[in-house]
This record gives C-alpha cells, structure tokens and sequence, in this order.
C-alpha cells in the first residue's frame, strides 16, 4: 500500500481493496519500524489515528465520502493539533498541546483525512537542512549521510520514504520546495494567502503559506483541494474564489511560454543539477511549449532583503514564548528578567535565536529605515520584475536549488553559507507567488527538483505543467527504499 | 519666579464594543479573572488578529466629533516590549498612520471663557491585561480579560495651561464621548484613563521644559491633584537650580504624590513596525459619509442651540448639555411647561440637588421629565407658590404620585375664591387693629413694608395656600 | 557592518535572552557575519519605491462586532506553567 499515490489508495478505499484502518496501521508499523532511521517524525498519532480511520471507514460506507476520507497524511509539526503536541522543533514548545486545531487541520479533519503524526522541521522553520530541529536531525532517505532540506524535512523524507503517501509542509523561503527537491517529491508553495495561516506557528507573518508535499502533482492538487480557500480568521488570507485544481491537469502544453531567467541558470548552479533541468525544459518544449529567456535583475537583493524581513518579523513573533501561558518556563525564576530572559535563552535554539537578534537589530531604533524599510522597498522591486516578466511569459522556470542534498553538518556552522542554499527560493516568497517542484532527475543518486514558478492564484497552471511532466517521466516514481518504484 | 505649566494629555478610551479588537471575546467589565480571554488574547502560537468594524467605526465617529481629518488608509504596528499583560509581548498600535488627524476641541472654563485645545491625533490599539499584585507566595497573578479591549488613545497637543483647564478638557472629552456613544465612560472601572505630560518653563518663554509624564491617572480629582502636585515638584527642583528628568512617574492616590515608576527606568526602544497579521485599513468617502448621518447632536451644538432657543446663559446651557440624558430630561421638561427658564431651575437646583444628594444619574431619577413638567405648570397657572411647589416635589421624590394628586390630595391648591380670602383679611384685620393703626398713619413707603405683615398673617391663617396676588389686592382694597 | 560585542548585548537585552558569557564572542562573530551578508542591500537605488509589506497588496477585511468566543480557561490553563485561582503566576510584577 505504501508504494501508492494518494489517487491511488483513495480508488482502492472506495474499492474496498482494503480499509482505512488497515491502511492507516500498515503506515504506522512502517513508522515505527523505519523511522528510527530517518527520525522524520516527532509524534506518531497512533491510536487516534486508528479511531478516525474506523470512523472514516463509516463514512466510506456512506455517500459523503471526500477523495481524501480515509488517506493518512502526515503533518509538519508547526500545524497546531487539538490535544496533540505541537512543537515547532522547538524545546520551547515540547510540552505544548494545543486546545485547538489550525484551520488546515480542521479541514482535514472535516474531510475524513486521518492525522498519521506529526514530522520534524527546523526549529520555528527557521533552516534549510532540518538540522536545527530540538528533535535531532532527519537524514534523506536517498542517502542517510545528507540533509532532508528543511525547514519541511521531516515531511518530506517521510513521504520519500514511503512513511506517509503525502504531507503538509509551510514555506516561508522554500521550505516545502527545497526539501521536496532534495528528497525527490513534488511540493507547492501556493500564492501567500491562499491557504490559511491561522493555527500555523508564525514565523515571518508576511512570507509563511502552508503547502501540500506529496509524490505527484495530482496528489498535490487532491490536498490542495482541502487545503485552499478563505479563512475569515486570517486577515491575510484571500478572498479569491477556489477552483477544483485536479480539473485542468491535462490540459496541453501547447503554446505555454516558459520564461527562463537568466540569474537562476548562472555561476553557482551545479553543473549536473544544471543539466538535469535542461533535459526538464526540454521534454516542456518537446509538449509543444516555448522557453524564453528572460531577466529578473533584482535577484542580487533577494537574500539580503529575505534576510531583514524574515528575522524582523519572527524576532516579534517569537516574543509571545515568555514562559507565562504555555510552553517551556524556566526553572525557578529569581524575577521576571530572569523568568523572560532564562526560558528564552533555555527554550530557542542557536539559529532561533540568531535570527531574532538580527531581526531586532534591524528594527531597533536608527536602523529601521536602513534595514526593515529598504528591504521592503527592495521586496517591491523584486515583485515587479516577476510582474514584468509575467507580461511576456506564462510561468518561469529554474532550477529548485543550487545543487543537491548536501552532507549533514557540512553547513552548519556557517549560518551564511546556509543562506545561500536558498537563492532560487526566497523571490517566490517575497512576491507571495505560487511555486513548485517537481523531481526531474538525479546527480549522483540524489534528487534534483524542478521549480516553476506562476502568477498569483495560479496554482493551477503550475499542477498542469507539473502533472504533464509527470506523465512524461518516471522520476517521481523512484523511490529510495527497497522496493523501490511507485 | 513665574512659571508656566504646559501640559498634553494622552486620553486612553475603552470603546463600547460588543467583543474585542481583534478577536471575539467579550469586553464586559468585572468577569472572573481569564475567562474572557480567548486563544488570540492569550496569543496561543498560530493565533491571528482581526480588526472589529466597531473600532474602527466609533474612531471615525471621534474624529467627526472633534472635526479632524479621517485617515482613510491607516496602518496598524507592532510596539514590541516585554510585560507580563501584554503576552503577545507587543501591542498592536498605530504609529505613522493614525485612524483619527489632528482636530481641534473648544473646551468651557468655569469663568465663562472657552478655549480651542488642539488634538494631535487619535489611534486605535488593543488594551493590556492587568497584574494583581496581592501576593502569591510571592509571586504576581495575571489576568488576560482586559487584553485586547479596543482603546481609542487621544493625544492633545500641549496646548493646557492649568488643572482645571486639564479637568475642563477631560469633562468635555467625556461628555462628548458619551454623546456619541462610543464608550460608557466609566472612570471608576478605567473606561478613560490619562496620561498627563508636564513640564515647567518660565512664563513668556516659547521654548518647553523637560517634561515628566504622569501615568494612568483614573478620575478628574486625581488629575487635578496630580497636575498640582507635580507642578510643586518641578517648580522646586528649577527653583532650586536643579534639571527635572525626563522620566514616567506614577500618581499614587492614597499618598497623593508622583513618583517614578521603577518598571519604566531603562529607555524602551519599541521597534514600531507594520503589523504583518493585519493588512492596510482602507476606508472611502462613502462610508465616512454614512457615519456622519448616523451622528448625534454634539454638545457644543446642543450648547449653542439651547442658548438660542430657550434664551439660557452659557453656564446653564453647558450644565444642561453635559449628557444627552440630562439634555433630554430638561427638554422635556420645557415641552411640558412651556417655560425654559423656570424649567432650567428647577432641573439645576431641585432635581440635581436630589440627585446629587442621593448620588443618583439622571436616569435613576424618581421623577419623571414629564412630572416635572407638569409641576411647574402648576406653579405657572398659580394653582399653587413656588414654595409650595417645593413640599409638592419633595413628594414626588417620595414616589407619592403626580403633583396634581399630590396637590389634591394634601389640599395644597392656592385659595382664590374671593369669598373665603376676604373673610379671612377681614378677620386679620379685625385682630390687629393697633398694626392697622400705624399703617393708615404712615407714608407710602412706611406702607409697603407694613403690607408684608399683613400678607403674611393671611398666609399662616391659609396654610400659604392664600394666592399672594388675589390678596395683595383685597388688602389695598380694606385698608383705607 | 561590523557590530560591537556590547551592541550585541543591548539587543539580546531588548529581546530578553540571556547570552552565556562564553558565547558571546562567537554570537557577535555570527551576527556581524550575517549583517555583512545583508548589508548588500545598501546599495540597492530605492528612493520612492513604495515598501511593500504584503505581497497582495490587499487591504483589511473588517470583522463583525459579534462575541464569538466562549469561556475556555480550564483548557488553556491545563497547560500553563503555573496558575492559582485562575491568574497566571509570574514573579512580583513591579510598577
């Protein structure tokens, strides 16, 4: 069961090929079996798990089944789960078990999808390697010597290796689709907005979208479908009317422009990884679409810019973990200085809390203007060359990251170095753009991720183009694991 | 040395919203300690705000109110500082963007005089909880109810010269936002509360001193005391030949004096940014216009108005017009009697006398605008004296009905019958025939006064029920 | 930029973590690191470019004053830290 697609085990619940309680524990023992090795989960759900897959097989009995009632889906641990630990890869969240649900949650939950457990991440998502995780490290299941990516590591090494058929990640700077890149799956980081935020712990309020990780584009499409749609709660969230984004997934590519930029095939890009998107556009164009070469000269100030307004907004907040209403509180706190500054320094990690000394850095008083202003003013120049270039071509696309998975703790001691592993990433992110990956080849074993980028609210587009491709190769289909193809 | 006071004053006003800010708990006042605090106030992880239409509303109404300029776009920020009542560990506040632009607002002083005091601004942000200090082995016990009420922070420019001109503005401030109906005003249960920014400089300088600022001062006495105290303060150490500090200090009531507040030593640096959670408030000219039509009368037109209409002298018309409940009363009052004058007394020194003994609103009154109303008709029509208007509205205070069964009842009506006064000056006459003696001897103005006596032995033979003028004249009539 | 050690501590202070002295020297390493790697930025041209702080450039959608919350303290509070008579315990809170 565990080497199908999410359409697939859907078709075989409806079936009855088998149930969602037979389903959802073959997951689970393979969790408890396998995970010791990847470390991709932080909380396995099993016995509520197995009590909503018998509800949901009632409900597979009616006719107000879902395509998602009875599937197990994992979810990062940054969605707030009702009466299951939510820790952010936090220590400053261990103990935390929130008294309510995110709203993607809920919509899950109202869809009869079965919560498997919760998957490991960087603390606060705040990492590209997973490393930074209060749980340990995840190693890739394509080869346990490297990263996962991160911040949605714990995720997507649970799907590639075929612990969970499909996952939720966030993305705040390519936290869905540099993991799903390096991990050989299909992740989609929707238009910011698109999908509620409320329930999600916050990291940079202006960057954060939640995102469906999963084998194929069709299985994205199938969470998206649950995932997506306005929130009243989230005042950020859109109002933009919801499509059913499993309807124009064969849609011909005839015609499409597939805008190239310049800056994502340039110095840094790994030779092999260079070659394997080449191939990529080709089989695009080989469908009839068209690749344009185009300029996105702004690019250069997309990490600096990324690098002000992520911290700034998360050194805010983070200022809610004080030690008073939840989470970790220090022990015997001599005053409230020492309560505040001793259950922070004891509950955030090292890069935590890099980043929120850098963020208040940048707001503190004299700095505002050259630091949070200029990089939201930079962020609007950003934005308008991705407009720009949209006039002219109907997606982009370029390589998802720089190279492939790297060796576990080859980065991180050098936060700088770490950054850069996201320069593909972060642009999508500050235009609030819908981005995805698609796996398109390997380097030496290790995965290669495909990234095309669209116009906001085109989420559709890009599981179209993801989908065609998909049906063109079998990259996808490769599993790490013995047994190997989907 | 003369020194001159200059004073600002930041006004933070509760509005009367159904729920919070930003999220849907329930702003009533008194409820058990974080039972009205919601996931959002309590800022659990992955909580998000939502601006209340209310809010934004009610400011929009404030600044209408005072004739300021509307901000169509503003922008809610972070103010970021760690206090364990703020648990988002920042309040959402504006800054560069205010809802509400400068205004100005007439203020009455009690010598008759008014002045404009100008209004920099007014911004909406969220309340903080409140710490009981009562001691938990030691410890401080937080309450999360008040966190996230909607506060409207008014900010007047240092425009005030004195305490009472600082009282005058807050009674003003407070009158007009009862009228709008923005806030329930309750100082007592912190509804408005006032930062006071004070500083000394010697009279007919321009430039300003340094300035303390005095907070969360919760009533108009306080206010006055505490401006006084703090004058006395500054003006000592200046005179003294010292340097006042810039510094936030705290009124304490009970040993009515300022003193720095410990909490607030080391300089804050707030961070102020755009709050990412919340997105631009945008609001149109339509939408301003449907809140104009929806205002009410204002005080200082419902002022104007009376002083015109019903020919009252400032001072009572703005007694009158402190709380559209009041001004209500009195007009109906006069539409009952037809007399604005008298109706203007008798509401002033009767009704609020009673009121005021009793510590009554003008809602609790026992007697009724209408019954008032009625009364003075009574007086008018000489169906009875002023004087015995006044045992007739003591009765009414008592609940023992409308004057005219009061009247009847206690047989209090005026004796006009011509028969019955005259055998009763007949018979005053007949008794004191040595007082008739001298008034037939003496000269007109001798007369006058001896006529008072003879008036007022009619009176005590009637019970004071005689009418004065039906008696006046049978006396000239009989003593000649 | 480079950034003093005792810059380091005043921000640390303003976002109330504690830095173990043995720390500190590398921390202020890291941050000056990252600050140079962000410095970049200054010399991006954008003089009248309107800063963009949501990427939709929506405005805010207004909430009905409706009370929509019901008393929930006993839950919240089963995971507080420490709490009596329904007040959340922090130490002596000084004016």
């Amino acid at each position: 069961m565990h080497t199908q697609t999410v359409a697939q085990l859907a078709q075989g619940l409806r079936e009855k090929r088998f149930s969602s309680v037979e389903l959802t524990q073959h997951f689970c023992s393979r969790i408890e079996e396998l995970d010791p090795i990847y470390n991709a989960f932080i909380t396995l759900n099993k016995d509520a798990a197995l009590a909503a897959a018998a509800a949901a097989d009632q409900r597979l009995a009616s006719d107000n089944a879902t395509a998602l009632t009875g599937i197990p889906i994992a979810h990062k641990d940054i969605f707030c789960t009702l009466g299951l630990r939510t820790s952010c890869g936090s220590r400053m969240l261990d103990n935390f078990i929130p008294p309510y649900d995110a709203t993607v949650i809920k919509r899950f939950n109202e869809a009869g999808a079965i919560i498997l457990g919760k998957t490991n991440m960087d603390e606060f998502a705040m990492g590209s390697s997973n490393e930074n995780s209060f749980y340990g490290a995840v190693k890739n299941p394509w080869d346990q010597t490297t990263v996962p990516g991160g911040s949605s590591g714990g995720s997507a090494a649970a799907v590639a290796a075929l612990l969970a058929p499909a996952a939720t990640g966030t993305d705040t700077g390519g936290s869905i689709r540099q993991p799903a890149a390096f991990c050989g799956i299909t992740g989609l980081k929707p238009t910011y907005g698109r999908v509620s935020r409320l329930g999600m712990v916050a990291y940079a309020s202006s960057l954060d979208q939640g995102g469906p990780m999963a084998h194929t584009a069709l299985d994205c499409a199938l969470l998206l479908n649950t995932m997506a749609g306005h929130d009243p709660l989230d005042s950020t969230s859109a109002q933009d009317p919801v499509q059913d984004y499993t309807q124009d997934l064969e849609q011909p590519l005839k015609g499409l422009r597939i805008g190239l930029p310049r800056e994502y095939f340039g110095e840094g890009l790994d030779p092999g990884t260079g070659a394997c998107i080449q191939a990529a556009l080709q089989e695009l164009e080989s469908q009839g679409a068209s690749l344009v070469d185009i300029n996105l000269p702004n690019s250069k100030l997309t990490i600096p810019a990324y690098y002000i307004i992520a911290p700034a907004e998360a050194s805010t907040n983070l200022s809610r973990y004080d030690g008073v209403r939840y989470g970790h509180r220090c022990e015997d706190p001599g005053d409230l200085h020492d309560l505040y500054t001793r259950t922070r320094e004891e509950g955030f990690g090292d890069e935590v809390k890099r980043r929120i000394l850098v963020g208040t850095y940048a707001l503190s008083a004299g700095y505002y203007d050259a630091y949070y202003k200029k990089a939201q003013q930079a962020r609007r120049l950003i934005s308008d060359n991705f407009t720009a270039a949209f006039e002219q071509v109907d997606i982009i696309a370029g390589p998802t990251t720089p190279g492939t998975a790297f060796p576990l703790g080859a980065k991180s001691d050098d936060p700088v170095a770490m950054y850069l592993e996201d320069v593909y990433t972060l642009a999508v992110n500050l235009a609030g753009l819908p981005g995805i990956s698609v796996p398109a080849g390997f380097v030496d074993g290790k995965p290669v991720g495909l990234q095309l980028i669209g116009r906001h609210f085109a989420e559709a587009q890009l599981l179209n183009v993801g989908h065609r491709y998909q049906q063109a190769t079998d990259w996808h289909q490769q599993a790490p694991v013995t047994g190997g193809t989907l | 040395m003369q020194w001159e006071t200059v004073i600002g004053l930041e006004v933070h006003l509760q509005l009367a919203t159904r729920s919070k800010i930003f999220s849907g708990s329930p702003t009533t006042f008194g409820a058990e300690p974080n039972t009205q605090a919601s996931a959002v106030d309590l800022a659990m992880p992955g909580m998000l705000p939502v601006l209340n239409e209310q809010a934004v509303r009610y400011a929009v109404m404030f600044g209408l109110g005072i004739g300021a300029s509307i901000g169509m776009r503003s922008v809610f920020d972070r103010k970021n500082y760690f206090y364990p009542d703020l648990p988002k560990g920042y309040q959402i506040s504006q800054f560069a963007e205010p809802v509400v632009g400068a205004g100005k607002f007439e203020i009455q002083l009690e010598d008759g005089g008014s002045r404009q005091i100008g209004i920099t601004r007014a911004h909406l942000e969220e309340d903080a909880g409140k710490s009981l200090h009562e001691d938990f082995h030691g410890m401080s016990g937080i309450d999360l109810n008040r966190a996230g009420t909607p506060l409207l922070e008014i900010v007047s420019e240092p425009d005030i010269r004195n305490a009472a001109e600082a009282v005058a503005y807050l009674k003003a401030l407070h009158s007009l936002v009862i009228y709008l109906g923005i806030s329930d005003g309750n100082m007592a249960e912190g509804s408005m509360r006032c930062d006071i920014n004070i500083s000394l400089r010697p009279m007919g300088s321009k430039e300003l001193g340094t300035r303390a600022e005095i907070k969360n001062v919760n009533s108009f006495r306080f206010v006055e005391r505490a401006i006084r105290h703090e004058f006395e303060r500054q003006a000592e150490i200046l005179e003294s030949g010292g340097r006042v500090v810039q510094e936030t200090r705290l009124y304490d009531a009970d040993r009515d004096e300022t003193r720095p507040m410990r909490s607030k030593e080391v300089a804050n640096d707030y961070r102020y940014f755009p709050e990412p959670d919340l997105l631009p408030v945008v609001i149109d000219e339509a939408y301003v216009e449907e809140v104009r039509r929806g205002l009410p009368e204002l005080p200082m037109d419902k002022r104007k108005r009376f002083v015109e209409q019903y020919q009252l002298s400032a001072y009572d018309a703005s007694v009158l017009s402190d709380s559209p409940a009041l001004a209500a009363y009195y007009e109906t009052v006069v539409r009952h009697c037809s007399d604005a004058k008298i109706a203007a007394n008798w509401v002033q020194v009767e009704l609020m006398g009673q009121l005021n003994k009793h510590e009554l609103g003008i809602n609790d009154s026992p007697v009724s605008a209408q019954q008032l109303g009625e009364l003075i008709v009574r007086i008018l029509d000489h169906s009875i004296s002023g004087k015995i208007a006044k045992q007739v509205f003591e009765a009414m205070w008592q609940g023992e009905g409308n004057a005219d069964d009061i009247i009847e009842a206690r047989g209090l009506k005026q004796v006009s019958d011509s028969g019955a006064l005259e055998s009763m000056v007949d018979e005053v006459i007949a008794s004191n025939a040595a007082q008739v003696e001298q008034y037939l001897a003496a000269d007109e103005a001798k007369r006058k006064k001896l006529l008072g006596f003879f008036v007022g032995q009619i009176m005590k033979l009637s019970k004071g029920q005689a009418n004065p003028q039906m008696v006046n004249q049978l006396l000239a009539k009989k003593l000649t | 930029m480079a950034i003093e050690q005792d810059e380091i501590e005043k921000i640390a202070e303003l976002a109330r973590i504690r830095i173990a002295d043995e720390q500190i020297g590398d921390v202020t390493r890291r941050i000056t690191e990252i600050l140079g790697m962000v410095d970049q930025l200054q010399a991006a041209e954008t003089d009248g470019v309107e800063p963009m702080a949501n990427p939709l450039d929506a405005t805010q959608r207004l909430r009905v004053d409706e009370v929509t919350e019901s008393d929930q303290r006993d839950a919240f509070q089963a995971i507080a830290p420490a709490v009596e008579q329904g007040l959340y315990l922090v130490p002596k809170v000084i004016d």
